[in-house]
């Protein structure tokens, strides 16, 4: 009787009870993993948009007559553009 | 080509010829996370056991799904807060961008089949660039000269870069690995018999990028991960885990900001890594589809990203939030590849529809649309000198704009 009840009971873990213990346990580590980095993710400084914002558009003011391509280069200047025919001075 | 969401779309791939991979790739968006549930047990003492250990980790689920809830919440309260003012109303007293005169210089023509990704040298002339049918080819910009030619044993090659010392060369794609090949002078040099195997992941490699000196690659794949490799030994220095779908591209941050790298993924997330510990530092989930590509403005304080919804983005990280979107109604088409010019005014982006848009990163409006390619445009990078910029196309054919 004790050997039947075993052998169902194995049959039963093999089946059932196994899988439902490892994935319970498994969505616990995914579950405090996602929770740790969510506690991480909120303990950051954060700077306001207006004040962020100001900072990208100074960067692009300030760099703005060095930028090849907003500004644009003559025909000289640029590599890219047609090549003249070199001349020895 | 990127990410496949709709069925729509991928009916469309599978007409356009998209390999079988690519669409499977698509239905494993995310892992099968099935809730536990508890079933007692009558049996006898260990079943028992079992069934109450299943029954606290049940409890303690519980507990730990309403504080990622309630975490989460705070996270977008925090976030709204700061959200005073939007990018485009700071930026409305800046003078208009003056039409730019941008049109294509050279065409580069050689590669035989989709070429899917292109890099420039640090010297402002060579670009390499890697395409479908496995061939990587190094070509001079100037001269049109083409100067190496590799041909990878694997197709798609879906991801190049250029060493900062202009020495190698590293490529991968389907093989799953990121090899790299030192540049000789010789030119009867067989470049294939010195390659190394640097990179091996357990699927298609997307994205690599060598980070401030030859000796180290940084490498995205198919597989979810990003991870930091010693090129001289081939040693997994660092993996990234994170997202939970491909991750598509990835960029380093300018070297003045610091040891941080951003990533982009079928998962809609674009996050941000810390290189040295691993850890996820910052993750933004605004996108409506796979994320293409992303790329640093060149303070490395904000980044962009490219979607397959047809949108441009671009996130502050000090702000932690979007700050501009840069779409239009008549754009159906994903974007595939972005950007920025030397001062960050700019924001070049390459689409589907075979265009190039340039946006005007402050104000968010488009500035002009550059046509040329006749097929997808795969890859857009600005040279190192900010002079130009090259487009890498579907066409088979590479496109440098000044």
């Amino acid at each position: 009787m004790q050997i039947l009840k075993e052998c169902i009971l194995y049959l039963l873990k093999k089946s059932l009870y196994l899988p439902v213990t490892m994935s319970s346990s498994s969505n616990l580590v995914a579950m405090k993993k996602i929770v740790q980095q969510l506690r991480f993710e909120a303990s950051i400084n954060r700077v306001k948009v207006s004040q962020a914002a100001a900072d990208l558009q100074q960067f692009c003011m300030q760099n703005a007559m060095q930028d090849p391509l907003l500004t644009g280069v003559s025909s000289s200047t640029n590599p890219f553009r047609p090549q003249k025919v070199c001349s020895f001075l | 080509m990127r990410g496949v969401t709709s069925a729509r779309q991928q009916h469309q791939l599978a007409e356009a010829g998209e390999p079988w991979w690519r669409q499977r790739e698509s239905e494993r968006k995310r892992p099968n996370t099935r809730t536990s549930s508890t079933i007692p047990s009558p049996l006898c003492a260990s079943s028992l056991k079992m069934a109450c250990q299943a029954l606290q980790s049940g409890e303690s689920l519980a507990t730990l799904k309403n504080e990622s809830d309630s975490l989460k919440k705070k996270l977008e309260e925090e976030r709204a807060k700061l959200h005073d003012v939007e990018l485009n109303q700071v930026a409305e007293k800046v003078e208009l961008v003056s039409a730019l005169s941008i049109r294509t210089r050279r065409v580069l023509k050689g590669h035989g089949n989709k070429v899917l990704c292109m890099d420039w040298c640090k010297d402002k002339r060579r670009l390499v660039s890697s395409s479908q049918d496995g061939k990587v080819i190094v070509w001079d910009g100037y001269t049109l000269n083409k100067e190496h030619a590799v041909t990878m044993p694997c197709t798609w090659v879906m991801a190049c870069a250029y060493a900062p010392s202009g020495c190698a060369v590293a490529c991968g794609g389907l093989d799953n690995k990121c090899s790299v090949y030192p540049l000789s002078l010789d030119k009867n040099e067989n470049l294939a018999a010195k390659k190394k195997s640097v990179a091996m992941h357990t699927n298609y490699l997307s994205g690599c990028s060598f980070t401030n000196s030859d000796m180290q690659l940084l490498t995205s794949s198919g597989d979810g991960t990003c991870a930091l490799w010693d090129v001289e030994s081939g040693q997994l220095l660092q993996s990234f885990h994170g997202h939970t779908a491909d991750v598509l591209s990835l960029n380093l941050a300018p070297s003045e900001t610091g040891n941080t790298f951003v990533s982009g993924g079928c998962d809609k997330k674009a996050n941000v890594w810390d290189m040295r510990s691993g850890q996820n530092v910052q993750s933004f989930e605004t996108h409506d589809s796979d994320i293409n590509c992303v790329k640093y403005y060149p303070t490395g304080d904000a980044f962009a990203s490219a979607s397959d919804d047809g949108t441009c983005r671009l996130y502050d990280l000090r702000a932690d939030r979007e700050v501009a979107v840069y779409q239009k109604d008549s754009i159906i088409f994903g974007a595939s590849s972005v950007d920025f010019s030397l001062s960050g005014r700019l924001l070049f982006a390459g689409y589907n529809d075979y265009t190039i848009n340039v946006w005007d990163v402050l104000k968010g409006n488009r500035i002009s649309v550059l046509f040329g390619h006749e097929n997808r445009v795969s890859c857009v990078k600005v040279s190192p000198d900010g002079t130009s910029f090259a487009s890498a196309s579907w066409d088979t054919s590479l496109r440098i704009w000044a």
